[in-house]
Formats: structure tokens, sequence, C-alpha cells
């Protein structure tokens, strides 16, 4: 029997221990070294950091967590970086949900970086929690004519007629930018169908989102979308340049992004070598007649 | 022994092996730590002028003024509590929580049961499935009760009892027709009201005929708050739909033709123009390969076949992506064991 016979009846579950390893395997080098790998800026990545830098010190920013614990391990990375970012441009930054479980992660990103790293930062006035809303894309809708009808009270019952950051805001028109991070359904998508395209330039958008619904989302880039995170990949590059601009060494909770990129180079180069591999034993296979 | 079996032996004494080394070297395995706090409240007292019924407002005191009080038990790093046994052996403040280490150790359970499957089918994994499942929908009904019938439907129709009973800080409309106080103080109120207590009528009416599917008979009647669902749904994303997935990529396409930056030479503007070109060659070409009511020959035939090429290089990138998202969600739960529970790895600087 040849080898290419023997791979032909390999049993997939070596397969799955491979992967295991190429993903595990730089885990535990860059958990132990710190060592991360460079990376290349894509234009999408690169738009969302320049629409941040460029909207002015003190503007509101409506920063919208739809997303919950099943895709943190793609997302999480991108609110730590973005929430990191505004907070440092000195943007007010007012917090929504429209998954139930997003409201946590809001509380969670809000404690590791506001809480651990700016804490000059006053809630109500510098950014604020508004919780979780149920509706999905008509709690968009409602926010486009009536903000506060949309979320009448924050996180913690205040209302929200007396929270100094909202006043002055009447409509989801009076945020500047909104920064989705987003898993899918209500997400990135909605927003701009809901809510940007509607408002014709005067609000930009940026988004985070998972491998899986970016494709969907490339359309929109870049005249309803100003930029684009593609999956982990661009939460790294944009964490590099966040890391970057705001100089000195980063935290660790700030490289986590980049550390997530040593299982992806390992995991997609086994893959392209098994699909490379798969192909020759299919053409040998055809050519021998046996296909 | 089956060789299956031999081989779930000898992974378990491993990774039994493995845990009994880890218990015994450094700082041994995952465990959880809290940090006590205290939290002592006393009632503001409330301006003149406020209604009978306002809620009291609360603000932070010192202990001993406190009307009410009680202790708050926060997550920290593990260093936080060597560090505080470094300087005080025995103390009770920064202290090891059994509820959250073994709610960890049945995470890294459900972890291992569930990557089983990829070796073979077995007991544990189909316990792990069934209580995500269970769990998932256990979860989605209570979140559907308490952030949707009772602060949306129950809070309109009878918004005294829900105050009363739930939300202590649910405003009660200005006008109530079962609140005497209200009739006489706001009749500009009664129309919006009228609207929202008519809405919400209306859509426990709409739930309750939802429900009729249950019923042995008249299962028909469900099929009229689902005609509304369908035809509500359909025309409010109809209009988006087309302005923003229609007409904005349509206008998109157009312009992304022409550079529009000034000063440019003859390459550079061909080269600027390519990406334009580019999509509105795939927009025409993919739209040939589905238009079916003309014969995929000739012109049509060769546009239709570049069409393809376009298909497949899009499904190629949208795979790629795809591997690239679930790489990165095993990654998440590999680094979740060696981190959190294995303690082999400390990228964020918790332990020490």
């Amino acid at each position: 029997m040849s080898v290419l016979d023997r791979l032909d009846r390999l049993d997939r579950r070596w397969i799955f221990l491979a992967m295991f390893v190429a993903v595990a395997a730089p885990i535990l080098y860059i958990g132990v070294t710190g060592r991360t790998l460079p990376e290349k800026v894509t234009s999408t990545s690169r738009a969302v950091y320049e629409a941040i830098e460029a909207t002015p010190e003190g503007s509101r920013v409506l920063f919208a967590f739809d997303f919950d614990p099943a895709s943190a391990g793609e997302l999480q990375p991108m609110a730590t970086d973005l929430m990191r970012h505004c907070a440092a441009r000195k943007l007010r930054i007012v917090c929504i949900a429209l998954w139930p479980l997003g409201n946590n992660l809001a509380e969670e990103t809000i404690a590791n970086v506001i809480g651990a790293d700016f804490p000059h930062m006053r809630d109500g006035v510098d950014f604020v929690n508004l919780g979780f809303q149920s509706g999905q894309q008509q709690v968009m809708t409602v926010l486009t004519t009536n903000f506060r009808k949309g979320f009448p009270v924050d996180e913690r019952g205040r209302d929200t007629a007396d929270l100094p950051i909202l006043q002055g805001v009447k409509t989801v028109a009076d945020f500047p930018l909104l920064v989705d991070v987003g898993a899918g359904y209500p997400g990135a998508k909605e927003w701009v169908q809901y809510v940007v395209t509607g408002l014709k330039g005067s609000m930009r958008m940026v988004a985070g989102t998972t491998g899986v619904s970016t494709p969907q989302l490339f359309p929109y880039y870049p005249d309803q979308l100003a930029g684009i995170l593609a999956g982990i990949k661009g939460a790294a590059e944009y964490e590099m340049l966040v890391n970057e601009g705001l100089g000195g060494a980063p935290a660790a909770k700030y490289m986590e992004a980049q550390r997530r990129m040593g299982p992806q180079l390992s995991g997609h180069l086994l893959l392209v070598g098994l699909i490379v591999l798969g192909n020759v034993i299919h053409f040998r296979r055809s050519r021998g007649g046996q296909a | 022994m089956t060789r299956q079996r031999l081989t779930w032996l000898v992974l378990v004494v491993l990774f039994a092996g493995l845990l009994a080394w880890r218990g015994f070297t450094g700082h041994g395995l995952g465990r959880v730590y809290v940090e006590r706090g205290e939290v002592s409240l006393a009632r503001e007292r409330a301006p003149a002028d406020a209604p009978a019924a306002s809620v009291p407002r609360w603000r932070s005191v010192p202990v001993e003024q406190a009307e009410v009080r009680w202790t708050t038990w926060s997550k920290v790093p593990p260093k936080a509590h060597f560090e505080a046994e470094a300087r005080d052996p025995g103390q009770d403040r920064v202290v090891l929580s059994w509820p959250r280490t073994i709610g960890l150790w049945v995470a890294a359970f459900l972890t291992l049961a569930i990557f089983s499957f990829l070796y073979a089918d077995n007991p544990a994994y189909r316990f792990t499935e069934a209580v995500v499942v269970g769990v998932s929908a256990a979860y989605w009904m209570v979140v559907g009760f308490w952030d949707v019938v009772v602060p949306k439907l129950l809070a309109t129709l009878m918004p005294e009892t829900v105050q009363a009973m739930v939300q202590p800080t649910l405003k009660i409309p200005q006008f109530s027709p079962w609140w005497p106080e209200t009739w006489d103080t706001a009749s500009d109120a009664f129309d919006p009201w009228l609207q929202q207590w008519g809405a919400m009528a209306l859509a426990l009416l709409l739930g309750l005929m939802l429900m009729w599917r249950l019923l042995p008979r008249g299962g028909w009647i469900a099929g009229w708050p689902l005609a509304f669902i369908v035809g509500v749904t359909a025309g409010r994303r109809m209009v988006t739909q087309v302005e923003s997935d229609l007409m904005e990529q349509a206008a998109s396409t157009m312009q992304s033709v022409v550079p529009t930056a000034q000063g440019l030479s003859a390459w550079d503007w061909a080269w600027a123009a390519l990406p334009g070109v580019l999509v509105l060659v795939g927009v025409v070409c993919c739209l040939c390969y589905f238009l079916f009511s003309v014969q995929h020959r000739g012109v049509v035939g060769g546009a239709a076949r570049v069409g393809v090429w376009y298909l497949m290089i899009t499904f190629g990138a949208a795979f790629g992506f795809t591997v690239m998202g679930r790489i990165a969600l095993l990654a998440d739960r590999v680094e979740f064991l060696f981190d959190d529970w294995l303690w082999i790895i400390d990228p964020n600087h918790l332990r020490g």
C-alpha cells in the first residue's frame, strides 16, 4: 500500500488530533514566552482606527454589544480594544446591548478597561451602560425617532433623562459614531439597514464582526460602513494600531487578539496542507481510473 | 477489551496523571478567588413636593448610619489572594470561592465532554449536549418573561401591580383608568395611554391566539397572528432592504468605477479604477448566471461562466473566514483549559 493510499484511508480522528495540536502548541508557546506575530494592517481595519481618531474629543459614541459568550473568543478582544481606544480618545461612551448576554459582556468590558485603566471617567457623565433592550431591530427603529423611548432607564435603573451624558440626545442621529461588535442577528447588518442608511451620512458606523458574518458586510464598506474588523485577524490588526498609537508597553489584556493569531497561523497552514493533500490524492486516483 | 475502550482508558489515565501532576506543582490547579465588599445605604430625605407614591432614593453612607447593608463578593485574580496571604496569613478578605471554583471545573468538564465527540459518541457528550439544549431553552424562556412580558406587556396593561410586585422603579403613566387620582389631572395624556395600552392589548390577544394551536380544536385561529407577523415583517423589511441593499448598493457600484481623485497619471487612474471595474463586471456576470429566462450561450453564456468564477471566489473567501472564526473559538476554549483551569500558562499575569 502506497503512502497516498494510506493517507486516503486515514482515520479522520488523526486530523482532529493534528488540528488540536496545531492550535494548542502556539497557545502554549505564546503563553509561556509572550511573543506574538507582527500583523500587516488591512484597509478595513485601518479605517476603523481612523474613524475613531477622526471623531472629535468629547463626542458621544454609541457602543452596541450584540454578541454573547459563544462568540466572545473572537469578539471580546475587539470590544476591549475599541473601548480602550474610545476612552483614550476621551470620547463619551454609551453602551447598549440588543443581545441579552451582551449586557453582561458590556459590564465586564467596562470594568476591565474603564474601571481598571481610566478611573477618572465618571459613570453617567463620561460613560454609561444602558443595558439590554428586547425587540431587536424594532429597538433600532425606535432609537431613530426617540432615543429615550428605546432606553428609558439605564442598567442601574436611573432615568436616562437625568443622565448628563445623554443631555441633548433626542435620537440616535445625535451620536456622530456608532461602534457595533456583533455576532449575527441583530447586529451590524441590521444597524446598517435600519439606522445608518436612513441617516444619510450624518452618523458613521464601524463594526467588529465574526469571521462567519463578515463576508455579508463587505459590500457596505466604505459608503455605509466606515470600517470593519474582520474576525480575529481584524481584531489583531486593530489592536496593533491602537497599541502603537497609544505608545508604551501595553498590558497583557490588550494583546489578546495578537496572541490568538499564533493558533490561526498553524491551524491555517495545517488546513491548507490538508486541502492540497486531499486534492493530490483525488487527482492521482482520478488518473488511475479509481474516482 | 475492545480497541476503543482501551483508547478511552489510556486517555483518561493520561489526563488523570496530568491533573495530579499539576495539582502538586506550582500554584496547583484552577481556583477562583473573591474579595469581600460591604454596601451600606440610607434613604435620602424626599423633597417636600414629591408625590406620595414616589420611589425613595438611596445613598451610600458609613456602616454605622446604614439602614440597609449587605456583603458583596467580587472576583479577583489569584495573585490578589497570594499577596493578601503573604501580608496577613489567615486573612478572610480575599478568599477561595467554592461555588465559582466548582463552576470552573464543571465548565472544564463540559468542554472536554463536547470535545470527546470528536473521538466517538459517548454518554458524557450526550449528557452535555442535553444540558446545553435544556439550559439554553430555559434561559431564553426566562429572558422572554422578564425582559418582554413583564416590562413591556404587563407594565403597560397593569402598571400599578407591576410596580408594587416586581419593578419598584417603574414610572406610573400620567393617566390610568384604574387609578382615580390621575383622572382629572391628565386629560391630554389619555390618547398616548390609549395608543400604548391598545397596542399591548392587541399584542396580548395575538399572543393568546398564537398559543391556540396547543389546544386540540381551532388550530386555524393561530394562523391569523402568524399572518400578521409575516405581513408586518415582510412590509418592514422590504422598505429597508430596497433602500440599503438595492439602491445604495447600486449607486455605490456605479460610483466606484470612476476614481474621484484629482491629478492622477493615466496608469494611476487605471489602477485606481480597477477595483470598481472588477466589482461592476462581477455584479453583471453574476446576474447573468442567475438569468434563467435566457439560454446561457454566446455573450450571456460567457458572462455566466465568469459569474461562476466570481461566485466560487466569494464562497472560498467565506469558507476562509469561517475557518478563521472556528479556529478562534477553538483557541479560546484551549486557552481556557490551559490558563483558567490547568494553570499551565498565564498570559494575563493573573497569578504572579
